[in-house]
């Protein structure tokens, strides 16, 4: 006999509930208000004993079977619970950044890691992520930054020339592997503060969280390229610096986000563009000439995302800018008593700019490095002012800037 | 503890029931039932401590709820099934052969190795060696039995007996294998029998499995008032709802004891709990 051959029918066929069939019956009675009743039909040899025991582990109820050559048919009641996740699940923002409404001003501790836009179950455990205010983090230019981020990524190990000759002397070189040494430090700096704030990100800021990721990657490859040039020619690299690695120090300890934000990218990797063209241009061989390019370039985008996250976060909190420029005094006491830039290093630009060791080159090196420094400050200044910053006070903070560039 | 702390004995069959038993010990206290678990490595002990009175309510397997019951009668007592999960009901297991095996009825398998899974397990040993032997196939003289003993003490709470019965099947060590129907669902699933390897031989008839038994009147508080909270207990809410989902059930429901018939017949079959009933009872 046929059990209510009216009712609505899922057809199994010769699947079995352990072959996938689950999912077909389970989609079809989520369809069912709690309590309706659907008439199962399959022909896989278990399914008379499958149905009863899945049916019990999801809490619907068996209301007829019948089972013979032919195969079973049964009707199924719609468990109570089955709808229950559904209940009080909270949509976690919308996907697109772009629509209204998307990004929360205050992320959720109960959304969790789930992915911007999903349907989060209530219940999920609750994770405190330190920043969680959209104030505190996002910039709209964030998505296009990290779609830039990912579409210029590049192999080490074919966007540079590194089977170009090196015909300059051995002074020259030694300069280079000084200036290599000097640029991992900063570069792994550069990697450290960004790492940091990562996972105190809450990810509903996702494109944020992208683009610090793509950033700590840059660094890493960075960090790489740079200890490739430097041992081209060479066993051993030059040296580290206690005033230099003060400086840094004070970076990778900041514990506020927009604080360290506008320490390193805007201040210190803007500072830091200036020196890798500076490079680019006396650079004495192709291979140096190309690893300090394609860093210029990333570096170019971790400024432009630090003064876009800056630049929202003090149009909102205007005060901000207060608490930025006590960042900048606070580092410059508390280096007061160092040494500052690596005196290897300011040699070492000498040397690279003056391209050999005769009066008259190492007279034009060193006022080349002049001109950089001078350009360091302009820089630092122009990007002080974009943040809101007046022409003065832009001026006292440049001057205030670490003399270890970084 | 106080007198109005409702206490209950449970068997820490897997770590997972530390979390449990925490998390609905929260929920107990903000419904204004102060709760608190005493945690046992095997039921002989729980049930014992229980006959003793140690504690109010045991979360019991259902051979521990034949033992307390039968405890319970020779000591001019009654022990009642207060309450127990949805997922609790109407379980049979199965007796499963690989698909290409000539074995065709329960009669064939004489002489033949079986795995079940502990000694102690009702789903995976007494009730189909029960089911086996109805039929004139006696377990040790007629058919050969392989036990798989994963934690004696916890009645085959604990699935890796029967997983380990599986595995002999696949590796082709023994004839047929026992387990609960849904667990011959969830090995397939696992990748632990090849979905279509194998065939279930025969099915037991219908059974019930745990439940939260007491001994006395069931009416006296705390205990109605834990009864009620667990009966209220709502899968919609979702801060007990994965805990349901770790304890296994949607929903709570009266204690029924109209489901141990089977495992009774196998445990006076095979005189499985006679020696522990007397030793407890002699022990009063």
């Amino acid at each position: 006999m046929d059990p209510d051959p009216r009712l609505p029918t899922v057809e199994l066929g010769t699947l079995g509930l352990d072959r996938g069939a689950d999912l077909l019956l389970a989609r079809a009675l989520m369809r069912r208000g709690a309590g309706e009743r659907m008439r199962v039909q399959g022909h896989d040899r278990e399914l008379r004993v499958h149905l009863p025991a899945w049916c019990r582990a999801k809490g619907h109820r068996i209301v007829e079977i019948v089972a013979d050559d032919r195969g079973v048919t049964a009707i199924v009641e719609v468990g109570a619970r089955v709808h229950a996740r559904a209940h009080e699940a909270v949509r976690a923002g919308l996907p697109d950044p772009s629509a209204a409404a998307a990004i929360a001003d205050v992320a959720d501790p109960r959304w969790g890691v789930a992915a911007r836009g999903a349907l989060v179950e209530a219940g999920v455990t609750p994770i405190p992520f330190a920043l969680a205010h959209k104030d505190e983090v996002w910039a709209d230019e964030a998505p296009s930054l990290y779609a830039q981020a990912a579409a210029a990524q590049w192999d080490p190990a074919t966007a540079i020339p590194w089977d170009a000759s090196i015909e300059h002397d051995d002074a020259i070189e030694d300069a280079i592997v000084q200036v290599m040494t000097y640029l991992v430090e900063n570069e792994t700096t550069a990697l450290l503060v960004p790492a940091r704030f990562l996972a105190q990100i809450h990810p509903h800021f996702r494109e944020v969280l992208q683009v610090l990721a793509i950033q700590c990657a840059d660094e890493a490859r960075h960090i790489d390229v740079f200890t490739r040039r430097a041992r081209l020619r060479r066993d051993v690299l030059g040296t580290s610096s206690a005033g230099g690695q003060a400086s840094l120090a004070t970076l990778i300890v900041e514990p506020d986000f927009a604080e360290a934000s506008f320490l390193l990218s805007v201040l210190g990797e803007g500072t830091f563009l200036s020196l890798l063209w500076f490079l680019h241009t006396h650079a004495p061989d192709p291979i140096t000439r190309a690893v300090v390019k394609l860093a210029a370039q990333d570096e170019a985008r971790h400024v432009a995302f630090g003064l876009a996250h800056l630049a929202r976060h003090i149009e909102r909190e205007p005060a901000l800018v207060d608490r930025l420029a006590m960042a900048v005094e606070r580092r410059h006491d508390a280096l007061t008593q160092t040494a500052g830039l690596n005196a290897d290093v300011f040699d070492a630009l000498v040397l690279v700019a003056a391209g050999g060791l005769d009066t008259a080159a190492i007279g034009r090196g060193h006022a080349a490095v002049r001109a950089l420094v001078d350009d360091m400050d302009s820089g630092r200044r122009r990007r002080l002012q974009r943040l809101g910053f007046s022409t003065d006070r832009a001026r006292a903070l440049s001057e205030l800037h670490t003399r270890n560039f970084m | 503890m106080t007198s109005s702390t409702l206490l209950l004995g449970a068997v820490a069959y897997d770590p997972k029931v530390v979390t449990i038993w925490e998390g609905f010990r929260t929920w107990f206290a903000e419904h204004g039932l102060d709760f608190d678990v005493v945690l046992f490595t095997n039921y002989e002990r729980q049930v014992e401590a229980h006959a003793r009175g140690h504690y109010d309510v045991a979360w019991n397997s259902p051979l521990a709820w034949l033992q307390l019951q039968r405890i319970a009668a020779k000591t001019g007592r009654q022990a009642h099934a207060i309450a127990m999960r949805d997922t609790d009901r109407d379980l049979t297991s199965v007796v499963v052969v690989r698909a290409d095996s000539p074995v065709k009825t329960i009669a064939e398998l004489r002489a033949k190795t079986i795995a079940v899974g502990a000694h102690d397990s009702p789903q995976a040993t007494l009730i189909p060696l029960e089911h086996i032997a109805a039929v004139g196939l006696q377990p040790g003289r007629d058919v050969e039995i392989r036990y798989c003993d994963a934690l004696v003490g916890k009645h085959g709470d604990h699935i890796g007996g029967e997983r380990d019965a599986a595995r002999a099947l696949v590796a082709r060590e023994v004839e047929a294998a026992c387990m609960i129907d849904g667990n011959h669902l969830l090995f397939a699933k696992e990748g632990v029998l090849a979905p279509g390897s194998t065939r279930i031989l025969t099915q037991t008839g219908k059974y019930d499995h745990c439940n939260f038994s007491v001994v006395g009147d069931p009416h006296r508080e705390p205990i109605a008032k834990f009864r009620d909270l667990l009966l209220g207990m709502s899968y919609d809410d979702p801060q007990v709802r994965a805990l349901m989902d770790l304890e296994g059930l949607r929903a709570w429901l009266p204690g029924r004891t109209s489901g141990y018939a089977l495992l009774e017949r196998a445990i006076d079959a095979f005189g499985t709990i006679d020696a522990f009933v007397g030793a407890v009872v002699g022990g009063q």
